[in-house]
C-alpha cells in the first residue's frame, strides 16, 4: 500500500450533525484522522466521542454532512468493501456460546470470503498471524467464555486484525479491564501503530493514558464539539483540562515518557456556613 | 475442524457436525423405511422397492403413493421448514425460547384459519390460505410496531408476545361464536397434524422450500455474525438491518408454508434447533443440522402416532411435544450434570 501524505486523512467527517432521534449530540463537526496516526478522542461523558466514532464507522447515519473514506462518501461503498479498509472493535460484542478463540478470530476474515471460498490458505495464515500478534495463539482451542476479561479483549482485537484493514476504530477498548490489562491492550495498539501499517482511532476515558499513547489527540466538550486537536504535548494544558473537564489540575511531564500527565489539584474543603 | 480446498472452492466444517448430520439423515431414512413397510397393510422392503421402480401391484401402489409417501414427504418437509424457521428466530433474537410464536405468527395464522372456518365455513385450501395471510400480516405488524431505527431482538419479542395475546383473545372469541361443528373443525386445525395430507401439500411445501432453503443457507453466515451484536457484524461488513429483515421474511415464509400444510405443529421450531445445536456443539446457528433434526423429529413422531395409536388418528403435534420434549429435557439435564451447559 502506498504511503499517503502525512497531512492527508483517508478518513474524515465533514460538517457532521449526529443525533439519536431528536437529541442532537454533535453539530457542524469537522474531523480528520491523520494517516498513520494513533488518534485518541477524549472528553467528558456525553460529549459525543463515542458517537463520532460510530459515525466514522458508519454505524450511525449523520443527519447532515458526511463521512468520507478515501475520498468517497462512506455510505456509497458496499458494506463489505468498507470492512476491507476499516475495522471496528465495538464497546460490547457478544461471543456466541461454545465458540473457540480460533473460530472467533477466523470470523474476522468474513469480508475477504465468498460463498464458496470460505477458508483459503490465506485466511488460515492471516488468522494465525493475528493471534500471534495479540498473544492468543496458545488459546486457539480454548472456549472464549472461559477466558479472563483481558484475554477476551485481545481475542476481539485479533478478530479485527484478521480483517486486515489499515484503519482500526476502537471504541473504549480498555473499559472493564483492570489497570494491567488496560496497559497491555494499549501497548498492543502502540505496537501496531509503530509497525507503521495501521492508523488507529480510539475513544479512551483515561486522559493520562490518552496523552501517553496518542500521537494525535482530539478533545471534545459537550455542546461544543472539538475544542482542541493535535499532538498531546502541544495542546494539553491545565487550562484545556479545566475548560473541557471542569477539573482544576496541574499538568506535569510523565516521569516515564515525558508526555503530559494530569494531576488533579488537592481538594479544597468546603467550609459550612451557618444560616443564609 | 476439517478443510476442503480446490482452487475455486474452500470450505471448513466441524467433523462432529458432519457426523451428527449424517447420523440424523440415516435415522430419517430408517424411520421412512419403517413408515413405508408397517401399518394396517404391511409390505416387505422388496415390495416397496418394486413399487418405486414401477413394478408394484396396484394395491402396493395405492398404499405407498396415495397413503404413505405424500404424508411422509409432507412431514419431512414441514419439520425441516419449522426447524429452520425456529433456528433463524432463535439466532436473531438471541433467545433460545424463540419460535414463530414469539413474532405473532402462530396466533395470527390461527386467527386466519378460525375466521375462515367459523365465519365462511371455508374449504381446507381456503383455511390454509386464510392462515397464511393473517399470519403474515400479523408478523409484518409486529415488525413495524417494533421498528425504531431498526429492530432489536428484545423489542421484537415483547411486541410479539403482546400481539399474540391479543390474537389469542380474538381466537377464543371467534370460537364462542361458532357452531359446534365449526368449533370442532377449528379445534382440529389448531392441534395440527398430517392426517389425510396428500401430494398437494407436499408439492406446495417442496416448492417453497426449494426457494427459501437456499436463501436461508446463503444468509446463514451473516446470521452467525449478527449473533455477535450489530456493531461487530457491521464492522465485518454485514448490513445488519437489511440482513435481519431478509432473515425474518425467510423465517416467516417457512413457518407460513409449514402451517398452511399441517397446521400449527407445536414444539418442532423450538426444540429442533436446540437439539441440533447441542448435538453438533456448533457455535453458530447450524441451519442444516436444524433442518435435518426437524425433519427427523416429525417423521419419527408421525410414525409413532400412526403405529402406536392406529385407531385414534392422534395429531402428530402431541408426539413431537412428547418425544422432542423428553429428549430435550434429558439432553439439558445430562449437560448440566456435566457442568458444560449454559
Amino acid at each position: 500500500m502506498p504511503k499517503a501524505e502525512p497531512t492527508t486523512g483517508r478518513l474524515r467527517g465533514s460538517d457532521l450533525t449526529l443525533s439519536y432521534d431528536e437529541r442532537v449530540v454533535v453539530s457542524g463537526l469537522d474531523v480528520e484522522i491523520p494517516d498513520g496516526s494513533f488518534t485518541v478522542i477524549v472528553g467528558p461523558n456525553a460529549c459525543g466521542k463515542s458517537t463520532v466514532l460510530k459515525a466514522l464507522a458508519r454505524m450511525l447515519k449523520p443527519r447532515t454532512g458526511a463521512v468520507y473514506l478515501d475520498g468517497e462518501v462512506i455510505s456509497s461503498y458496499r458494506s463489505k468493501d468498507v470492512a476491507r479498509r476499516l475495522g471496528l472493535l465495538p464497546q460490547t460484542s457478544i461471543a456466541p456460546g461454545g465458540i473457540t478463540v480460533g473460530e472467533l478470530v477466523a470470523r474476522g476474515r468474513y469480508p475477504h470470503q465468498r460463498l464458496l471460498r470460505q477458508w483459503s490458505t490465506e485466511d488460515e495464515a492471516v488468522t494465525a498471524e493475528a493471534m500471534r500478534l495479540t498473544g492468543v495463539h496458545d488459546l486457539a482451542d480454548r472456549l472464549v467464555d472461559e477466558l479472563s476479561g483481558g484475554q477476551r479483549q485481545r481475542v476481539w482485537l485479533a478478530m479485527v486484525l484478521a480483517q486486515q484493514t489499515s484503519i482500526l476504530l476502537l471504541d473504549e477498548p480498555t473499559t472493564f479491564l483492570d489497570i494491567a490489562h488496560q496497559i497491555e491492550v494499549l501497548d498492543l495498539c502502540a505496537n501496531l501503530h509503530e509497525d507503521g501499517n495501521h492508523t488507529l482511532v480510539a475513544v479512551l476515558h483515561d486522559l493520562n493514558q490518552a496523552c501517553r499513547y496518542a500521537t494525535h489527540l482530539i478533545a471534545m466538550k459537550p455542546g461544543v464539539g472539538v475544542v482542541a486537536q493535535g499532538n498531546p504535548a502541544d495542546i494539553v494544558t491545565a487550562e484545556l483540562v479545566e475548560d473541557v473537564f471542569g477539573l482544576p489540575c496541574r499538568v506535569i511531564a510523565d516521569p516515564e515518557t515525558e508526555t503530559p500527565l494530569i494531576v488533579p489539584l488537592r481538594r479544597q474543603r468546603v467550609t459550612q456556613t451557618s444560616g443564609a | 475442524m476439517r478443510t476442503i480446498r480446490t482452487p475455486a472452492v474452500s470450505l471448513r466444517f466441524s467433523e462432529r457436525a458432519l457426523l451428527v448430520s449424517t447420523a440424523m439423515a440415516a435415522l430419517t431414512v430408517a424411520a421412512a423405511v419403517a413408515t413405508m413397510v408397517t401399518g394396517d397393510f404391511p409390505l416387505t422392503i422388496g415390495e416397496v422397492l418394486a413399487t418405486f421402480s414401477g413394478n408394484g401391484d396396484g394395491y402396493a401402489d395405492f398404499v405407498i403413493f396415495t397413503l404413505r409417501l405424500p404424508r411422509l414427504i409432507t412431514g419431512l418437509l414441514v419439520g425441516a421448514a419449522l426447524a429452520l424457521s425456529g433456528a433463524i428466530l432463535q439466532s436473531l433474537s438471541r433467545n433460545p425460547l424463540a419460535s414463530p410464536d414469539i413474532i405473532g405468527f402462530t396466533q395470527g395464522a390461527a386467527t386466519g384459519a378460525i375466521a375462515v372456518i367459523v365465519l365462511v365455513q371455508g374449504s381446507m385450501t381456503a383455511t390454509a390460505l386464510g392462515a397464511t395471510a393473517v399470519g403474515l400480516l400479523t408478523s409484518a405488524a409486529v415488525y413495524l410496531l417494533a421498528f425504531k431505527q431498526g429492530v432489536q431482538g428484545f423489542r421484537l419479542v415483547l411486541i410479539g408476545i403482546g400481539v399474540s395475546a391479543m390474537m389469542l383473545a380474538v381466537n377464543s372469541y371467534l370460537i364462542t361464536r361458532a357452531t359446534l361443528e365449526s368449533a370442532l373443525a377449528a379445534q382440529t386445525w389448531l392441534v395440527g397434524g398430517l392426517n389425510n395430507r396428500g401430494w398437494d401439500e407436499a408439492q406446495v411445501v417442496a416448492a417453497v422450500l426449494a426457494v427459501l432453503l437456499p436463501c436461508a443457507l446463503v444468509l446463514g453466515r451473516r446470521l452467525a455474525l449478527l449473533e455477535m451484536g450489530d456493531s461487530a457484524a457491521t464492522g465485518l461488513g454485514v448490513n445488519a438491518e437489511r440482513t435481519r429483515l431478509a432473515l425474518l421474511v425467510v423465517s416467516v415464509g417457512l413457518a407460513a408454508v409449514a402451517t398452511a400444510a399441517a397446521g400449527p405443529i407445536s414444539f418442532v421450531a423450538l426444540a429442533a434447533p436446540q437439539l441440533a445445536r447441542r448435538l453438533t456443539g456448533a457455535s453458530g446457528p447450524g441451519l442444516v443440522a436444524s433442518a435435518l433434526m426437524g425433519g427427523l423429529l416429525l417423521v419419527v413422531s408421525d410414525f409413532a402416532v400412526q403405529r402406536l395409536f392406529p385407531t385414534t388418528q392422534l395429531p402428530v403435534g402431541i408426539a413431537t411435544g412428547a418425544i422432542g420434549g423428553l429428549y430435550l429435557v434429558w439432553l439439558l439435564a445430562h449437560e448440566w450434570r456435566k457442568g458444560s451447559g449454559t
